[in-house]
């Protein structure tokens, strides 16, 4: 084909908007105070942002496949009080009580799925009322206090999740290759395999999908049940790092997850999503986070820049959107 | 006299107490292309969605090549070889066209676990079946559905239907919304697959372009087949119109009057 246009094709990517806004965002950062760039900001940006990341590369396919999960936050924080309550109480080890806290999260995702494709009530409806559930389960359980943790340094799961070393300057966390593992997984299931093919027809136009013999409803279902486990691995990870299990941390993270996809180009409405945008939009949020507080905006004005972003890019998208269609 | 390729024998369909079909009987013979007609609520499209799996039956069978068969879902009907094609509805209007093609049913690269889609091979056939069905303009096997005219749209749920071997092609309204020029398109697809040994049932509320490229004509009127054999080669658009609104032309002259003379 042409390779007179290959920079024409890179503007026509829906990821072309969320780069340009990343690199503006750096280079703004960067320009009015040098310490951004530091190995210790870097450092700081990335512990948490795979964290949020994790659920956020979830949130694409299931969004691709036209439907969202509002109980991702509320998950994020009754996994980790359900790992430490069972291993504080000696019914079981550390690494037990890992592995049941995954598995209830997964059959969350089960319920969610089901109640979905099965009842067909609306994901929104569905998941509103399972983050009640789950964030109401989390209080009631703990009365509301965090749990006790120990360091948990020394644990073999520990380590592998959230062990740190440095890289030179940089101080790194394992999780940031367990999320970079996770983008080129989930991508190459968009993109390459005949599943993300189905993602996107599940999303894009179910009835078609369906009468070509796609399973729509097991497909769905999966992805709710990656959905949680991400968001359970998520709220587990944050709590190993900071030595913390609180039955209200997660608080808003599905909004702030959902942001991230859609600012990097996936649609709400389903049929088309990219994990490339979205480790993107991902970065646009944390590095928006962390910026304006070092160049003194008060931490407290940080809504108003993500709703402001947040609105640019959907009208960038819309207006791509149209301008493609029009020109064919 | 061969079996028919597929014959419906005594059909009943009822939604409720609505008896949609009554004691319908239908067939399609091998390389034939079947034209059904019938005024709105005829039961065409109930016919239609019984035959693609899409409904359930009442009561009566189904046989294809004199094999009784039973169909659950829109993929039974599929797998025996019955693909139909409604308007628009049937693609994915973000997948690209070679993604629509093999939707389903995307052929897969070895290793077989990692579940990779071999896109070369669904380009390549992508490319061959879009020439067959008379996309002459050069459209990359790549380009979303979305970005396709509703003819070239027909075309590619058309060229699906083909390179899965369906020995019957259910055309749905298929030149509904198209110009001139994507009709035409439409109706030598038709011609086409007949040619290379496919059925075809054609629905269209556009006589003329089911006289055009039918081999026989088959009327219904309130759930039931009024006539089967109608060759359009010695029957007018007229004769035909007739026994449609099952109305002689001095009966319609009477309608029309009646409602004249009611509304003044």
């Amino acid at each position: 084909m042409e390779n007179s246009s290959i920079i024409q094709r890179s503007i026509a990517r829906p990821e072309f908007g969320p780069f340009v806004l990343l690199v503006a965002e750096l280079a703004v950062f960067w320009g009015l105070n040098h310490d951004f760039l530091s190995p210790q900001n870097i450092s700081n940006i990335l512990a948490f942002t795979v964290e949020l990341g994790l659920i956020a590369l979830a949130m694409t396919l299931l969004m691709t496949s036209g439907e969202f999960d509002l109980s991702v936050g509320s998950l994020f924080g009754f996994s980790p009080v359900l790992m430490w309550t069972l291993f504080n109480s000696g019914l079981t080890s550390l690494e037990v009580g890992f592995v049941v806290a995954l598995l209830v999260a997964a059959f969350i995702g089960l319920v969610n799925g089901w109640f979905v494709t099965q009842l067909k009530i609306p994901s929104f409806l569905v998941t509103l009322g399972m983050l009640l559930v789950v964030r109401g389960t989390a209080l009631f359980v703990t009365n509301g206090f965090p749990q006790r943790t120990w360091s948990a340094e020394g644990s073999w799961l520990a380590e592998a999740l959230v062990g740190d070393f440095f890289i030179g300057p940089f101080r790194i966390y394992m999780s940031l290759f367990w999320f970079i593992a996770a983008a080129i997984a989930l991508g190459y299931v968009l993109t390459q395999s005949r599943t993300g093919n189905w993602i996107q027809a599940a999303g894009g136009n179910p009835s078609a999908a369906r009468a070509r013999g796609v399973n729509v409803s097991g497909v769905k279902i999966g992805l709710f049940i990656l959905s949680s486990i991400m968001a359970s691995l998520a709220g587990i990870i944050s709590s190993l790092r900071t030595s913390a299990a609180n039955p209200n941390s997660g608080t808003g993270y599905e909004l702030e997850v959902i942001a991230m996809v859609v600012i990097g180009g996936t649609a709400l409405t389903g049929g088309r999503g990219t994990i490339i945008g979205t480790v993107l939009g991902i970065l646009i949020l944390r590095v928006m986070r962390n910026g304006i507080v070092l160049i003194g905006v008060p931490g407290l004005a940080y809504n108003i820049f993500i709703g402001a972003i947040i609105l640019g890019m959907m009208a960038l998208h819309s207006w791509l959107e149209r301008r493609h269609q029009a020109g064919t | 006299m061969a079996e028919p390729l597929v014959r419906l024998k005594n059909i009943r369909k009822s939604y409720g107490r609505v008896q949609a079909l009554v004691d319908t009987n239908f067939h399609v013979n091998e390389r034939e292309i079947v034209g059904l007609l019938g005024d709105n609520g005829a039961g065409k499209s109930t016919l239609i969605k019984v035959l693609s799996g899409a409904v359930p039956l009442t009561s009566g069978d189904i046989f294809i090549r004199g094999k009784k068969v039973d169909f659950r879902s829109t993929s039974d009907a599929i797998a025996h070889g019955i693909e139909t094609i409604y308007q628009d509805s049937a693609l994915v209007t973000q997948l690209s066209i070679a993604r629509n093609l093999f939707l389903g049913r995307e052929p897969i690269k070895p290793p077989r676990f990692l579940n990779r889609m071999d896109q070369e091979a669904m380009n390549v056939v992508a490319r061959d079946l879009l020439k067959q069905v008379g996309i002459s303009k050069n459209i990359p096997p790549t380009t979303p559905i979305g970005s396709l005219s509703g003819g070239e749209r027909q075309a590619v749920a058309i060229a699906r239907a083909m390179h899965f071997d369906s020995d019957l092609i259910i055309l749905d309204e298929p030149t509904n919304n198209l110009g001139v020029a994507e009709t035409q398109g439409v109706l030598s697809f038709v011609r086409g697959a007949r040619d290379s040994g496919h059925s075809c049932i054609f629905i269209a509320h556009n006589i003329h372009h089911v006289f055009q490229v039918v081999d026989r004509i088959v009327v219904m009127r309130r759930g039931k087949v009024v006539a089967d054999d109608i060759d359009p080669k010695n029957t007018s658009v007229a004769e035909v119109e007739r026994i449609i609104t099952g109305m002689s032309d001095e009966e319609i002259h009477e309608a029309i009057v009646q409602g004249k003379q009611s509304q003044g």
